[in-house]
């Protein structure tokens, strides 16, 4: 069996201001320092990402007047994977008489990450969640709209309130592209620069702080360097790790996972989320697995046949012969349990032969009951283009028979480590949205994503970056021509000569798919010791191979997208084997992360926060071994409790 | 399925193309168009060839990442479908596909089926925004907006900048897509106080950069957002509206 190599360090310390976490956020923004409007041309902030969170971080630098370094791998601001998430964002705003509140919104997203998050880090989601949805609606997303011309809202998993604020089946579409054109206004009033298609490969560290980013251009492939005062990454998931995801195909760990080459801890990754509601793989051919919005929950209803291995069409199965389990186990949740449990029942079903489809791997997700209640035209406005993407997939019509979804690798909750101030270990590197792992402990809420990426971006940088600035006035930019810089830019080219001269036979994509069944069957929906310790194995020996026989055609100095994924597949190899190793530290089932040795009498997630009420935040050893410090976890708003959605 | 597949070879901006004829076996009905390209890389991958650049990203016809002209046609045979979601049913067996970049003046070829749409990125800088700072906006709940307003904004706004509609109208006009910009901003209340400054400026910005609009329609057709054709007549009025409103904003 794999030798595996942790270590424990010293406990870290999430510097959230002592007293109620209720009120920490205003406390801790009175004690930030501020830098005078004239001073802040003379500070450069370089931004990595241009997603919801990184465009709207630098969109909000420019606008204070901060001279601002954009950078994207794609070929525009408004491409980012923001941009796909359909179905709405959260907000406290508490407006209705249904008896929401912070507190409330507080209480839902702690407990339904289980308890392994910052209760102060959810306040303070919560609190600028009010101002979010102004901003998003000043800056020209469209929201839906009651008749009466209010905001309208509706409801989501793990959720008894109606919160969340949407654009039909496109609310990140909508978000993302309001961000990008505030980013673009920047950019015509010469606040931000922005570089499009060049890729982060490295973080410059000197004497202990983040002072630049190497990147190369994906377009001509040169490499350069460029040095700021500040680095904020905000360069989303690495759900991709597992290949058939729900994430677009350029999303990538990359700069994320570089950073944490260059000691920046990375916590809990581990937790990673299924979506119950993807589509099930049905060939193998198929380069993703697609999201259909969880919003669908809201009217469809989730079944598989009572018998296991019936054939029959879903039609002909009458009413009497179907299990509704998610009503069945959950009553007071029903359709709108969390993602984590929703997933878990479909696996379970799916496991236990009761799956649907050609390849038995999925359960039905059935309108025929809400057509009859809403009629079809109110169930088109609601989720019209969700349906048609479905019937493009599948070329089946879900108006007339049930879809069929199955889970699928969809959010990451681990990433970087940070602290209250969203800054990690390494001063002067900043993290935002989904490539940090903030606010959704092991399990994130449905529309918290798209919520945690603009409070991130707008919201709380703006505050914090700054605060770490001020210290800095009258010092310049470490200098491109400095030793540090050199040696970086060199460290890159030598990572990309030594994948350009494997010269093995095998393209990249072939390593990815076998690290993503590898990591589905070890390190999916459910793990147990003996699992993970066979995954670890398999992706050691998966990587020996990836520097044996991968083989990237062309050259470093061009256009080449089979290095760019090189690079990305690369650094998946190291991070998947960090996802196993801390899936199998953790003694204890949380959220997305069910370990089965840890689950009570009637198979739900066993906690044991006696000795695991941390966040695990690992260090890279030498020679593939790790080091993990624990961030103590403390709840003083929200009791400690198990979950509980029957 | 047996598909011919002739597709445009391009190394670099400098150099002239070619098309290359590929036969393959063992495509599948289900397969989209961007996983039969896939599928032909893989095969040139493993024999040391270089694969063919295109450019995608989510595969759900959300991010307008992709676009790759099908026999002509941007995006490819079924209307307003986007290049991630045409599927291989759509074509029959032993048929030849030509595959090339979204074809058009203002979109200069990078390599193979890949181009540079930064012109669309300047009509937005132009003025395709709202100049609301952070913290600064107004409560969004005494706005009120209609349904049916908040639902017209969106149909607009429904754009996912994708350029196939300048690459289908055959005089490269990108009036869809600016008429979609104002359109989208002119509807809401949060877009009237700088509205005819943004009319006057995004479309100074297409007159410069874009053909003109000679109302073929291509581009609704096309459109993989379904943006109506009436995005088109907006940039005329708007044009028309601005030019009344000489030295205002709004």
């Amino acid at each position: 069996m794999a030798d595996i190599n942790i270590s424990y360090g010293e406990d870290i310390s999430g510097h959230v201001p002592e007293g109620d976490p209720a009120t920490a956020w205003e406390r801790r923004r009175d004690d930030y320092k501020l830098v005078s409007p004239l001073n802040r041309r003379k500070f450069k902030v370089i931004v990595v990402g241009t997603g919801l969170a990184g465009a709207g971080c630098a969109a909000a630098l420019g606008e204070l007047g901060y001279n601002v370094s954009s950078y994207t791998f794609h070929d525009s601001s408004r491409r980012a994977h923001s941009v796909a998430a359909q179905g709405g964002i959260n907000s406290a705003r508490a407006r209705k008489v249904d008896n929401d509140s912070i507190h409330r919104f507080v209480k839902d997203t702690v407990k339904g990450g289980d308890f392994r998050g910052r209760e102060a880090d959810a306040f303070r989601l919560a609190e600028e969640s009010v101002r979010v949805i102004d901003h998003m609606n000043g800056i020209g997303a469209p929201f839906a709209r009651e008749y009466g011309g209010e905001l309208t809202t509706r409801s989501f998993g793990g959720v008894q309130v109606s919160r969340t604020y949407y654009t039909r089946g496109q609310t990140g579409q909508q978000l993302q592209v309001s961000a990008h054109r505030a980013l673009q206004r920047q950019v015509a009033a010469g606040t931000v620069n922005l570089h499009t298609h060049e890729e982060m490969l490295d973080l410059i560290v000197k004497d202990g702080r983040a002072v630049g980013i190497v990147t190369r251009n994906l377009r001509t492939g040169k490499i350069s360097a460029e040095t700021a005062h500040a680095v904020v990454l905000a360069t989303g998931g690495y759900g991709n790790v597992f290949h058939k995801s729900t994430l677009a195909k350029n999303s990538n760990c990359t700069a994320a996972w570089r950073a944490h080459r260059r000691g920046a801890y990375f916590a809990s990754p581990a937790y990673i989320q299924f979506h119950p509601t993807a589509l099930p793989i049905s060939s193998k051919f198929q380069s993703k697995t697609t999201l259909m919005s969880e919003s669908l929950r809201n009217d469809g209803r989730i079944w598989v046949p009572l018998t296991a291995g019936d054939t029959r069409a879903a039609n002909d199965i009458p009413e009497n012969e179907r299990d509704y389990y998610l009503e069945r186990k959950y009553p007071a949740f029903a359709n709108l349990t969390p993602r984590d449990i929703a997933s878990r029942a479909a696996r379970e079903q799916i496991e236990a032969g009761h799956g649907v489809g050609p390849l038995k791997n999925s359960v039905y997700l059935d309108f025929r009951d809400a057509k009859e209640r809403l009629g079809v035209k109110v169930l088109d406005e609601r989720y019209g283009n969700l349906f048609e993407m479905y019937r493009d997939a599948t070329g089946e019509d879900p108006h007339e028979v049930p879809m069929r979804i199955a889970p699928g690798a969809h959010f990451a909750m681990g990433g970087l480590w940070t602290d209250y101030d969203q800054m990690s270990n390494i001063p002067g590197l900043f993290v935002g949205g989904e490539a940090g792992w903030a606010y959704h402990g092991a399990n994130r809420l449905g529309a918290n994503s798209l919520l945690s990426a603009c409070v991130d971006g707008w919201f709380t940088l703006p505050y914090s970056v700054p605060h770490y600035l001020a210290e800095h006035l009258g010092e310049a930019p470490v200098d491109v021509a400095d030793d540090v810089v050199v040696q970086t830019l060199a460290d890159v080219q030598e990572r990309i000569d030594r994948l350009m001269n494997i010269r093995g036979t095998v393209p990249t994509d072939h390593f990815h798919a076998r690290l993503g069944e590898i990591l589905y069957e070890g390190c999916g929906v459910s793990r147990n010791d003996s699992k993970l310790r066979r995954a670890i194995e398999e992706i050691r020996e998966l990587r020996d191979e990836f520097y044996r026989e991968l083989f990237v055609p062309g050259t470093g100095e061009q256009f080449n997208q089979e290095l760019e994924r090189a690079g990305r597949v690369e650094d998946y190899l190291e991070l998947a084997e960090l996802m196993c190793v801390d899936a199998l530290d953790r003694k204890e089932s949380a959220g997305a992360h069910f370990r089965e040795e840890f689950q009570t009498d009637d198979g739900e997630a066993q906690r044991n926060d006696e000795e695991w009420c941390f966040v695990s935040a690992w260090e890279m050893g030498p020679d593939y071994s790790h080091i993990r410090h624990a961030e103590p976890l403390t709840f003083e708003a929200i009791e400690l409790q198990t979950r509980n959605y029957k | 399925m047996r598909l011919t597949i002739e597709v445009w070879r391009q190394e670099n901006p400098d150099v002239p193309g070619f098309f290359e004829e590929h036969a393959i076996e063992g495509a599948q009905e289900e397969m989209s168009l961007l996983e039969l390209i896939d599928y032909l890389n893989d095969h040139l991958v493993s024999e040391g060839r270089e694969p063919i650049a295109y450019d995608s990203d989510c595969r759900e016809g959300i991010c307008g990442t992709c676009g790759i002209t099908v026999n002509d046609q941007p995006h490819g045979p079924v209307p307003n479908t986007p290049s991630c979601r045409q599927h291989l049913r759509s074509f029959k067996d032993g048929q030849k596909l030509r595959l090339e970049p979204l074809r058009s003046a203002a979109f200069p070829v990078i390599r193979d089926l890949v181009v540079d749409r930064s012109a669309m990125d300047r009509v937005i800088q132009a003025g395709g925004f709202v100049a609301v700072d952070a913290g600064t906006a107004a409560d969004a709940d005494s706005m009120q907006i209609g349904h049916g307003r908040a639902e017209k904004a969106l149909d607009f706004a429904a754009c996912i900048g994708c350029g196939a509609c300048i690459a289908a109208c055959p005089n490269g006009a990108a009036n869809l897509f600016a008429g979609s910009v104002l359109n989208h901003l002119s509807t809401l209340p949060q877009g009237k106080p700088e509205r005819s400054k943004r009319a006057r400026s995004i479309i100074q910005e297409i007159d410069e950069s874009f053909g003109p609009c000679s109302v073929y329609g291509e581009c609704a057709v096309t459109c993989p957002a379904g943006i109506p054709l009436s995005a088109i007549a907006a940039v005329n009025r708007e044009r028309a509206r601005a030019a009344l409103r000489r030295g205002k904003d709004d």
